[in-house]
This record gives C-alpha cells, structure tokens and sequence, in this order.
C-alpha cells in the first residue's frame, strides 16, 4: 500500500517559559551560594543553642580558629598537631592588621570548636590569641529550634 | 525615499548554546549548594588581665563566680554559682532561674558579669549550655531576652 507523506511543518516550541524559570533558578542558587564553606569544617559538630542567631552584621575582621574533638586547632583549612602550633599564624595576622593601620584589638577571633572538646583546649586558645593582642572572642554555636 | 519593507520572515535565533549554557550554570550552582542550620555567637570581651589602677567601685557588683565540675567522662558533674548547687534534668533552667533573681531586670543587668571556672576536661557544649543559662532566654514570641551580656572565663586549670 502507498502511505502518503504527509505535508510536516517544523514543531515551534516556545521556550520562553522554560527559560525564564531556569534563570530564576539560577538566580535563587546564586543567592543562596556560601563561599565562606572553608571555614566551617565537616568534621565540627557545635554545641546546640537556643540564644545562639545569625548576627545582624558581618563581623569586621573576623580570625576563625576551629577546634576538632581531640583539640587539635584548623585555620585557613590548614590542621595544626597543638594549640601552640598556631601561635606564628596569629602573630602574622597582627602584623598584617597593623600594617593596614588597625590593630590586634579591632579583629575578633571566632572560636568553632567541637561540642565534646575540652573546655580546658579552647580556654587554651583564648589565652594564646590574649598573649597576641587579640581580645575579642565570639564562641560559634548552632541554633538550636525550641527550648 | 521608498523604504522597502523586507519579507516579514522571523528570523530564527538558535537558542541551544545558550539553553546548554543555563543548565550547565545550574547544574553547578545545585551541586554546590550546601544546607547548613544557622549558626550564631555569643560574644566575649577578655583583654589580658592587667593590674587594676585605683580602687574597685564600691558600688560594682561583683561577678557571679559559675563552677563547672566535670565527670570522669567529661559531662558536668556538677554547677555551683555563689555557692548554691544546681543538679537534675532541668539544672540550666533552675541555673537561669536564680541568675534572673539575683541580676533582676532593673539597672544591675548592665553591669552583671559572670566568671566561668570550668575544669579543663568539661565537655564544651556544657560552657555553651552554661552561657545559653546565664544571658537570657528566649520569649513567647521567639525573641531573646538578655540577662547577663559580660561573661568571662577564669584562668584554665592545667590538663
């Protein structure tokens, strides 16, 4: 049997709408994207808390030290073996921070240690950066939905 | 002058490079998404401890000393502030308790202070439960009441 051809025209898909919900899309996941990732390690669990909210503003100099369960110290991504280890790290910091005209007192060390870590190592560190120059300390923790 | 009026064909733009483009940025931006529980901070004011000059305020009050003992594990054996214990399940809500009659809401919340002597083998998440009791507490509304805002630590005790 001959089968006719048909006469095929060309299917026009609008792809406006598709289009405009990828940008969207993307938009969102842009928004959303945190570059600050490499200083929150995995392997870091906070100590929950109800009291503990984003805050308002950025810090101004922020210095993030995070402290793993068994004690041992991570800046810049960077696992150091002790506290004392650390110590050439803050000292640079100073010196970077004094030769753009601030000081060790203006940055504020960020201090995101394991929640079963020794009360004793982080009191460590604290006691460090003091013997630096630094004296502003905020303790990091995860908020913590409901009391 | 005639303008002549072109054939009124569309033209036809190829939209796959572009359509490639979107996805292969969306793609990425999905894959390095990563979810995380907001995190905040509490925020602690320690210079190195310098000599004292003059006399202290008579009228100051002076800091609430908060002992944290720990267990041979590691959990918190035990809480003293000013010599009162405080044990059981609900010891931080009892610790927030009495931290709320002694500072009360009038003009001393500003100037309270409370000096944490934990030992060195205490669990952390036990000084950060230890200052979640002592610098407020959330309301009805889930908005935060501050108690005492000045917290310092005492110097470690050696490992």
């Amino acid at each position: 049997m001959k089968i006719k051809s048909a006469n095929v025209e060309p299917v026009e898909l609008d792809m406006t709408p598709m289009i405009d919900m990828t940008f969207q899309l993307i938009a969102f996941f842009m928004i959303l994207i945190n570059f600050d990732a490499s200083e929150q390690d995995e392997s870091i669990q906070l100590p929950m808390s109800t009291l503990a909210k984003p805050p308002d503003s950025r810090l101004e100099t922020p210095i993030t030290i995070q402290l793993t369960k068994s004690g041992q110290p991570i800046v810049a991504g960077q696992t150091y073996a002790e506290v004392a280890s650390i110590k050439p790290i803050l000292d640079n910091e100073k010196y970077v921070l004094e030769s753009s005209n601030k000081s060790a007192k203006d940055a504020t060390i960020i201090i995101r240690a394991h929640r079963d870590a020794k009360t004793g190592v982080v009191q460590e560190v604290i006691k460090l950066c003091q013997t630096v120059g630094f004296e502003k300390f905020t303790l990091r923790a995860k908020e913590e939905v409901g009391y | 002058m005639k303008i002549k009026k072109g054939s009124g064909s569309k033209i036809a733009i190829d939209m796959t490079p572009m359509i490639d483009i979107v996805f292969q940025l969306l793609t990425f931006f999905i894959m390095t998404l990563k979810i995380v529980t907001p995190e905040g901070d509490f925020n602690i004011k320690m210079p190195l401890a310098a000599p004292r000059a003059g006399t202290p305020d008579p009228d100051a009050l002076p800091p609430m000393k908060l002992r944290l003992v720990a267990s041979s594990s590691g959990d918190c054996a035990d809480i003293i502030l000013n010599a009162r214990s405080f044990s059981g399940p609900n010891r931080w809500q009892e610790l927030h308790a009495h931290v709320a009659s002694i500072v009360g809401d009038g003009s001393q919340k500003a100037d309270a202070e409370v000096e944490i002597d934990a030992d060195y083998n205490l669990k952390y998440e036990n000084v950060i439960d230890a200052i979640t009791a002592v610098s407020g507490s959330l309301d009805a509304n889930g908005h935060v009441v501050k108690l005492v805002e000045k917290i310092k630590f005492a110097p470690p005790k050696s490992g």
